[in-house]
């Protein structure tokens, strides 16, 4: 009919529990995907862009209906299909390949006949057709022993083999759309570059109609031809994807693309702070003798399980780590999944014992376990978890739980302990009005705010910080940041800021460390992540963060297998 | 294999311990009565001479802990004593009523399995349609109907309006179908009423709980049917669930069996405790006791057992 | 949390443990569906009955008034009369006392020792912990009604012994549930976050988990309840239960058992009776927010 693979125009999803009072969740969307192109869908939370992406599949989620529009895929009408009709539309038009391949995947059945179950039982294919087809399929994805890879469960394959089987079983059809649902955000970013660089391979080759959701303005560059910017569930912007992301002309684009590459701006200025604070440092350093750390950890060795005759546990997290934090310093600790850094939080904290190794803070031996550290030690130390809002008791108020360590720690009580909570508030940029509520009616991001006036209120000197941006959108995260830095410089609080994400750590650090399966590979000031005598590993790192640039895909490193043997066993 | 092995040991040996625990508390309530088991079992007007001497013959004069000792190795070996009310071994009454206890289980599982697998995999396969609804309201309700009502309607509308089956009569040797059916229809029916609900609502909710995973909305999302998701995909997952739904709600069946057994004046291993119960027959009914507990930790047992099994990460270890 | 929650909702959704909704208050009774609202009618009627039934019960429950046994409903008795000409309307009254008063007694009992020593078990030392799961575990194997038998035959069903039997029967399985429910909290991070701070184990129970676990509690111990009302009148049932002259309702199915044949009501409606109360209950709870899983 037309050169147009996708048509979809005032397209209305709305909820459908009361009739009156629905929620708009989509509201007229409306773009078009010439066949052979990609196109993204940007957008934060709730921005409604994995309804649309389900709504070209016939599919809503339950709770929601489409109230109005039309959905065209390669000359059908979706609204229109009957219900074998949207089955047989799913099994040979559009294809979905979903967040998480790993809950994704049926844990009970063999991953062959998941990938061929549809072409078989919709009689695309003959089960030998399909199963060769399918073997093709893998050994064009380069996964590993493509002949019998599909002979395994799923939990015996890695995550992201796992993404590029998800990919085959998409593409076994020859389907005229593919749907990306966030592919490559649950993987590290070192397999996310393997997987992308896949992905964008088999578009070119193929000449696949696409439609890209994703948040991440740097993976969507590499890909997508032109983007629709989605914001609660309305189009902001669309165009080409280097005008749009280049030169943002709608203020929404523009604050995200800001929120993507300001960090670079913020890691600038931190910088110079750094380098500030340092010459005061040193300063002082001159009078007295050098300035004891604030935290020292030597030999550190942690894990999980039964512990064995030499006292190691039989799964151990972390081998033989130290480091050191400055006072007034902030130390990014980097790693992987798997690489142990949230157990060196929990070390810290003294919820997990470590095996072996020392701490100290301030000079003074810490206590291995948290029962045994005098209070003091502990108000010293103070941690902010990854989920704000598993940190925070539902059943109490945020007065309340501000409230606990000002009594804990100081004996605080009545209209002192209540002047002190409200300046906890203005410190975190919180309205004094929030004391009375309840975290189940707070945003994400004021939720990690209550949590780190929670950890202020114990006037600590170090805050231990576990992937506190991870769980948040680019923008809430970033001011998040920003109220961290403007916290350290105003109060001279030092963090172990632990993250798997380079940039967020660019932005707050000024010393790091990298983790790599429970080991130190490298660590020093925050330059050394551009040195180009870092450890290979640490370079590794830093060279996969994509960069919202096009292009940067090709210039990514080749290949993981340059790292050596030590690499390859991290793939499970 | 190795790691399932070990892995059914391990449950073996928790249960054999569990079961240790239970003849401790089973042995420390009945041995802590008021009274003295030889006084009740010869009764007021018997001479302190016949009490002594029973006394001695029953090792009532021994300390708690070898009268227990004893009575676990009697236990174990088969002669858990004798009954105070009629002098017979407990082993010899047992092995005339357990069998019959058993039929009646039997014919119980093999009638209500069945019919509740069905009725919750339909209910799970149109979730939120109104056969859903109706069963799940109806199960709901049938739950907490108590059995003596369902015997008792069940006799007066069947038995006593209708004549269509028997109450009361039971052709224990090689009874003629025709006789087994009216003998045990009622029986069977009365305890099948709360635990074909029971066992429906469980497997409806282990079923629902597998669609609610990502990997039935991908199912449905690359073109697998309904009924196809349910029964390829969740309900493969759900085997350990589902065997642990059936093994709880027949463990129902051991506390119903008691009002039933005695409602028809069934002869099975039920009827014999609670007879046990108004003589204070404490042998009797130690050994009953012990006999239902093992029943219900078997249950159990072989939910664990199949859980374990129908699991690929650990069969394929 | 589920895998799939995607990056859109994740820093908005509540933690789907329990409790994380334990604060979704006040708004329960308007969304109560009509299955829940019948229940709610049914318990509500069977306890005002219990509480303000004998000040208007027309007769003494073991008052001889018809010479006519097993008599029809008539306006004189409403409800018929017995196996020996009582009023059974009187009767069902004081009977419904005894069933509701016993079972929520022993339902309270049951389910508050449960939570406490769930609660123990968590926060206490691994002996603690391992003694009383192991001694609790061992507890549930033995099928509720034939502990009962067993704890009747020792002691006798006097009402106090009834009341214990009753409980400690189901505090095996409370405890259960209260513990399963405290270990999903005590990984939360906000009771780690607890701990971190230095809060004594005592803190940790009564302030960050216990508020967390009331709700889930509570459903399960209307579940406890039900369980428990069949129970004891399936002991009455068997003559083992309450003991004459006092009778709950499943000694009135007991005594009035000959009248079956003749299908009356002296016999019927105190099984009903039974029945709309368990099945209120049931209903009641299923359909509150959060039920915890099965008993």
């Amino acid at each position: 009919m037309s050169s147009h693979q996708v048509r979809v125009s005032n397209l209305r999803v709305v909820t459908s529990d009361a009739a009156d009072r629905a929620a708009v969740l989509v509201k007229d969307v409306s773009f078009t995907i010439p066949r052979g192109e990609v196109l993204a869908l940007i957008g934060e939370s709730g921005s409604g862009k994995t309804t649309v992406a389900l709504a070209l599949l016939g599919h809503t989620r339950a709770g929601c209906r489409i109230a109005g529009g039309s959905i065209e895929v390669a000359g059908t009408d979706v609204l229109a299909l009957g219900s074998r009709q949207i089955l047989d539309h799913r099994r040979r038009r559009v294809a979905y390949i979903a967040q998480s391949a790993a809950a994704a995947f049926n844990p009970a059945r063999r991953i062959m006949d998941q990938v061929t179950e549809t072409t078989v039982v919709g009689r695309l294919m003959t089960r030998n057709a399909a199963r060769e087809k399918a073997v093709e399929l893998f050994r064009s994805l380069a996964l590993p022993d493509p002949h019998r890879i599909g002979e395994r469960y799923p939990h015996q394959v890695s995550g992201g083999q796992l993404q590029r089987l998800l990919a085959a079983m998409a593409l076994m059809s020859d389907p005229e759309l593919v749907i990306f649902d966030e592919p490559t955000t649950a993987l590290d970013v070192t397999t996310q570059v393997e997987v992308l660089r896949e992905f964008k391979r088999l578009i070119q080759e193929r000449g696949t109609t696409a439609l890209y959701v994703s948040h991440d303005l740097a993976v969507v560059a590499q890909l997508a031809d032109r983007v629709v910017v989605l914001n609660s569930g309305e189009v902001r912007e669309s165009g080409p994807t280097m005008r749009v992301l280049g030169t943002p002309t709608d203020s929404y684009t523009r604050s995200l693309v800001a929120a993507a590459t300001g960090r670079e701006a913020v890691c600038a200025l931190r910088r110079e702070v750094a380098i500030a604070a340092s010459v005061g440092v040193s300063g002082r350093g001159d009078l007295s003798e050098p300035l004891e750390p604030l935290l020292s950890v030597d030999g550190l060795t942690a894990g999980y399980g039964k512990v064995d005759a030499e006292g190691f546990p039989s799964a151990i997290a972390l081998r033989d780590v130290s480091l050191v934090v400055k006072r007034g310093g902030a130390l990014g600790v980097i790693g992987e999944s798997g690489s142990g850094k949230s157990t060196l939080a929990r070390a810290l904290a003294g919820i997990v014992a470590p095996a072996f190794g020392t701490l100290r803070l301030e000079g003074q031996l810490l206590e291995a376990r948290m029962e045994r550290r005098p209070r003091k030690q502990l108000r010293r130390i103070q941690i902010v978890f990854q989920h704000a809002d598993a940190a925070l008791n539902p059943a109490h108020t945020v007065a309340h739980i501000l409230s606990r360590p000002l009594k804990l720690y100081f004996g605080m009580h009545g209209t002192e302990r209540n002047e002190r909570i409200a300046r906890l508030l203005d410190l975190v940029h919180l309205d004094r009005s929030m004391a009375a509520r309840r975290p189940p009616e707070l945003s994400g991001g004021q939720k990690q705010r209550v949590n780190l006036a929670r950890a202020l209120a114990a006037e600590p000197a170090l805050i231990l910080c576990d992937e506190v941006t991870s769980a948040l959108d680019a923008a809430v995260g970033a001011a998040i940041l920003e109220l961290m830095a403007e916290l350290r410089r105003e109060l001279g609080l030092s963090y172990v800021f632990i993250s798997h994400d380079v940039s967020a750590i660019r932005a707050i650090c000024d010393e790091v460390t990298v983790l790599y399966a429970g080991q130190v590979v490298d660590s020093g000031p925050l330059r050394r992540l551009d040195d180009p005598a870092a450890h290979p590993y640490t370079r590794l790192l830093v060279s996969c963060v994509p960069e919202m640039r096009s292009g940067w895909l090709e210039d990514a490193p080749a290949t993981l297998g340059q790292l050596g043997t030590a690499r390859l066993d991290a793939s499970r | 294999m190795q790691v399932i092995l070990r892995l059914i040991l391990k449950r073996l040996a928790a249960a054999a311990l569990t079961l240790l625990l239970v003849s401790v508390i089973v042995f420390t309530i009945t041995s802590l009565l008021p009274g003295d088991a030889a006084q009740t079992a010869l009764g007021q007007n018997a001479t302190p001479a016949a009490v002594a001497a029973l006394r001695l013959k029953l090792g009532l004069d021994e300390p708690a802990i070898l009268r227990y000792l004893h009575w676990l190795s009697g236990l174990l070996s088969g002669h858990p004593g004798y009954s105070y009310s009629d002098g017979l071994p407990v082993s010899a009454l047992i092995a005339k009523r357990l069998p019959e206890s058993l039929l009646l289980a039997a014919a119980t599982a093999v009638v209500s399995v069945p019919i509740a697998l069905t009725f919750g995999i339909l209910a799970a396969m149109y979730r939120g349609s109104m056969l859903d609804r109706t069963l799940s309201t109806t199960a709901l309700a049938m739950v907490a109907v108590p059995e003596f009502l369902v015997a008792t309607v069940g006799v007066l509308i069947f038995a006593v309006k209708l004549r269509w089956v028997s109450a009361l009569t039971f052709e224990l040797d090689h009874p003629s179908l025709r006789e087994f059916l009216r003998g045990y229809t009622l029986p069977v029916l009365s305890l099948c009423f709360a635990v074909v609900a029971q066992m429906a609502r469980m497997t409806r909710a282990a079923i629902v709980d597998q669609l609610r995973q990502p990997y039935a909305e991908m199912a449905a999302l690359k073109g697998v049917s309904t009924s196809r998701i349910v029964l390829t995909h969740a309900l493969p997952n759900a085997v350990g669930p589902i065997v642990n739904a059936i093994a709880l709600s027949l463990s129902f069946l051991l506390g119903g069996t008691i009002i039933v057994e005695t409602i028809f004046d069934y002869p099975g291993i039920a009827r014999l405790m609670v007879d046990a119960v108004s003589y204070r027959d404490m042998p009797v009914l130690q050994t009953c006791a012990m006999i239902f507990s093992a029943a219900y930790l078997g249950l159990v047992l072989i939910a664990d057992v199949c859980a374990i099994l129908s699991n690929p990460k650990l069969r394929r270890q | 949390m589920s895998p799939f929650v995607t990056p859109e909702t994740r820093s908005e959704i509540p933690a789907t443990k329990p409790g994380a909704a334990a604060t979704v208050t006040g708004r329960k009774r308007k969304s109560l569906p009509l299955s829940g609202r019948i229940g709610l009618v049914m318990v509500l009627f069977w306890v005002a009955v219990a509480l303000v039934g004998p000040l208007i019960a027309p007769h003494a429950p073991g008052a001889v008034v018809s010479n006519k046994v097993f008599g029809p409903m008539s306006l004189r008795f409403p409800m018929g009369t017995d196996y020996l000409g009582r009023d059974m309307l009187s009767r069902v009254i004081f009977g419904a006392q005894y069933t509701v008063g016993l079972a929520l007694a022993a339902a309270v009992m049951a389910s508050a020792s449960g939570t406490v020593l769930g609660l123990l078990a968590t926060i206490s030392g691994r002996w603690v912990e391992e003694i009383l799961s192991r001694l609790l575990d061992a507890l549930i194997c033995v099928p509720s009604t034939i502990f009962a038998l067993v704890m009747v035959a020792a002691f006798g069903s006097s009402l106090p012994f009834l009341l214990l039997t009753a409980a400690l029967s189901y505090v095996a399985g409370a405890f259960r549930i209260a513990r399963s429910l405290a270990v999903n909290l005590s990984v939360q991070e906000y009771v780690q976050a607890a701990r971190v701070r230095g809060e004594g184990r005592l803190h940790i129970a009564c302030v960050e988990m216990l508020p967390n676990m009331i709700h889930p509690m509570l459903a399960d111990f209307g579940l406890r309840f039900m369980f428990i009302v069949l129970m004891l009148s399936g002991l009455s049932f068997l003559g083992l239960g309450v003991q004459p002259p006092a009778a709950d309702l499943g000694s009135l199915i007991r005594e009035n058992l000959s009248g079956l044949d003749n299908g009356a009501p002296a016999v019927l409606l105190p099984a009903i009776a039974v029945a709309t109360l368990t099945i209120g209950v049931n209903l009641l709870i299923d359909s509150l927010p959060q039920r915890g899983d099965d008993a």
